[in-house]
């Protein structure tokens, strides 16, 4: 038993991506929301399963404002920026289970308008054990705690600050090819080099935006997704993977091993292909480095080759490779990874204009969150 | 400075950390060792993940590390780093076989590296409230 194919996203929606959105977040959920409902060809009264992003808004509300007359699923996955690919997870074997057939995962957040990313994350349960032990002390923001990581893997495999700058760089160009980005200004490696540094070694160019938006996608059970109104595109493998010592970075036996490195040989071997049968991956970028460590715990390189690999254009556009097709959290927006899973739908049903990536027919999406939790989703052309 | 204006996060310590705290009050880095399996564990919390006892007694550490690895940090989050801008904060392996995170004193950041030893030091932060630091051994 499996989640193979169980189920197909079939619908995805997005909003305006701004630095202020004067609208409620649950107006913006509402509205991406609705875009991936019709882009699915549904109706909201049609949902009968939820996963919101465990925060502001709640099932309840979508009940309320869509007025669904029988929701017969709810659930959070609360794994921080892993919670998107993870709450697909979740939506499968609810559909798998027989429980509902139509699931929305809807996301949005005033990131930008609403307050510090480095202010909020103490706040956060997840963020418990560093905000006793580690905040105290000055190590307080997101930047900070994952910078150790970024500095023992160069440490280790000599990977420079000009190979995370090449992740910033592409990223960019693709977002700018995109046009639904936030940032329209081409950069080079020198712009990323001469960015302040913020916490070494990342730099400010190594650090994703804050921003205001929302994104949504629907999930439906295969035998329900084939009538719809686009192309489905189906899930072929899927997992969540949390790494050791989940709570703390300083404590992890591995520092340059993310929870990805568990998740992504189950969802290989559920999809039935590897690494190599990728055509396009969207890979939670929410700092540079962490794009690089996650490319080698797929296993599109090896440990502590990231750096040359992502130094030889192979995640560049035309490269073996493209990765960040949308511009990600780097460039796009940060709507905590939903954006690449619509990019990656997008990828395989052929939609994605400019940055389409020729024959893609196989993909793959990340998300990354808190201290190390990961999740993968490989996905196929229906 | 008055403790009214300490505008950094303070800890919430809990029964399951309190030793910890009032230790460093003592200039003294306490960690749990298991009374099951004699495990020694950091950071505190109820049970050991080996032999799931929740019984501990403290023990004091040595002191002394090598450095994992660390961030020099060029960015105030919170307004009451800014003055010390920047900062260095290191990981360290103690020889107790667990880690640590603190701010590295006094080191010239091209001496970073990997193995660096360190020992630790202590610093009242304000009223009640000692943290640990770090500085380069020799
Ligand atoms: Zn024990």
């Amino acid at each position: 038993m499996s989640l193979r194919e169980v189920g197909a996203v079939t619908g995805v929606g997005e909003t305006a991506y701004s630095r202020d959105s004067g609208r409620s977040v649950l107006a913006l959920q509402l509205e991406a929301s609705l875009n991936a409902i019709r882009d699915a060809g549904l109706d909201p009264k049609d949902i009968d399963g939820i996963i919101p992003y465990a925060g502001a808004v709640v099932a309840e509300d979508f009940v309320t404002n869509f007025g669904i007359p029988d929701l017969r699923f709810s659930a959070t996955t609360p794994l921080g920026g892993a919670s998107c690919v993870a709450g697909i997870q979740a939506a499968l074997a609810a559909i798998k289970a027989g429980i509902c057939r139509h699931v929305l995962l809807p996301i949005g957040r005033n990131g930008s308008s609403g307050g510090r990313i480095g202010m909020r994350v103490q706040q956060m349960p997840q963020f418990r054990v560093v905000g006793e032990f580690e905040m105290p002390l000055g190590a307080i923001a997101p930047a900070q705690l994952y910078a150790p990581m970024a500095r023992r893997h160069m440490e280790l495999y000599g990977t420079t600050s000009r190979q995370l700058g090449e992740i910033a760089v592409s990223t960019r160009g693709n977002a700018i090819l995109h046009g639904n980005a936030m940032m329209t200004r081409p950069m080079t490696i020198d712009d990323h080099q001469a960015s302040r540094m913020i916490s070494d070694p990342l730099r400010l160019l190594d650090c994703s935006l804050e921003s205001d938006g929302g994104a949504a996608i629907v999930v439906s059970g295969a035998e329900y997704a084939r009538d719809l109104r686009k192309r489905p595109v189906y899930v072929t493998g899927i997992a969540e993977g949390h790494p050791d010592s989940p709570s703390a970075i300083t404590q992890r036996p591995d520092m340059t091993r993310l929870g990805l490195a568990k998740a992504a040989p189950k969802a290989f071997a559920m999809a039935g292909v590897t690494p190599a049968d990728i055509d396009v991956a969207e890979i939670y970028d929410c700092f540079t480095y962490i794009v690089l460590c996650q490319l080698e715990d797929i296993g599109f390189c090896k440990k502590g080759e990231g750096g040359p690999f992502v130094e030889s254009g192979a995640i560049r556009l035309g490269g073996e490779l493209p990765i960040n097709t949308h511009g990600g959290l780097l460039s796009q927006a940060h709507v905590v990874g939903m954006n690449h899973v619509v990019e990656l739908v997008r990828q395989l049903r052929g939609e994605a204009g400019p940055v389409q990536v020729t024959d893609a027919e196989i993909g793959l999406v990340t998300g990354y969150g808190d201290m190390g939790d990961g999740s993968v989703a490989i996905m196929r052309r229906g | 400075m008055t403790n009214d204006s300490y505008d950094k996060p303070m800890p919430e310590p809990t029964p399951d950390s309190a030793p910890y705290w009032a230790g460093l009050q003592q200039h003294k880095l306490l960690l749990q060792k298991c009374a099951g399996c004699g495990r020694i564990r950091h950071y505190p919390r109820p049970m050991c993940d080996a032999c799931y006892s929740t019984d501990v007694t403290w023990v004091e550490a040595a002191g002394r590390g090598k450095v994992h690895s660390w961030t020099i940090t060029h960015h105030a989050f919170v307004p009451g780093f800014r003055d010390e801008l920047p900062y260095v904060l290191a990981t360290v392996d103690l020889e107790e076989g667990v880690r640590m995170n603190a701010q590295l004193r006094g080191a010239d950041p091209v001496s970073l590296r990997i193995g660096l030893p360190v020992r630790v030091d202590y610093e009242r932060a304000r009223e009640g409230l000692t943290l640990p630091i770090l500085r380069a051994e020799g």
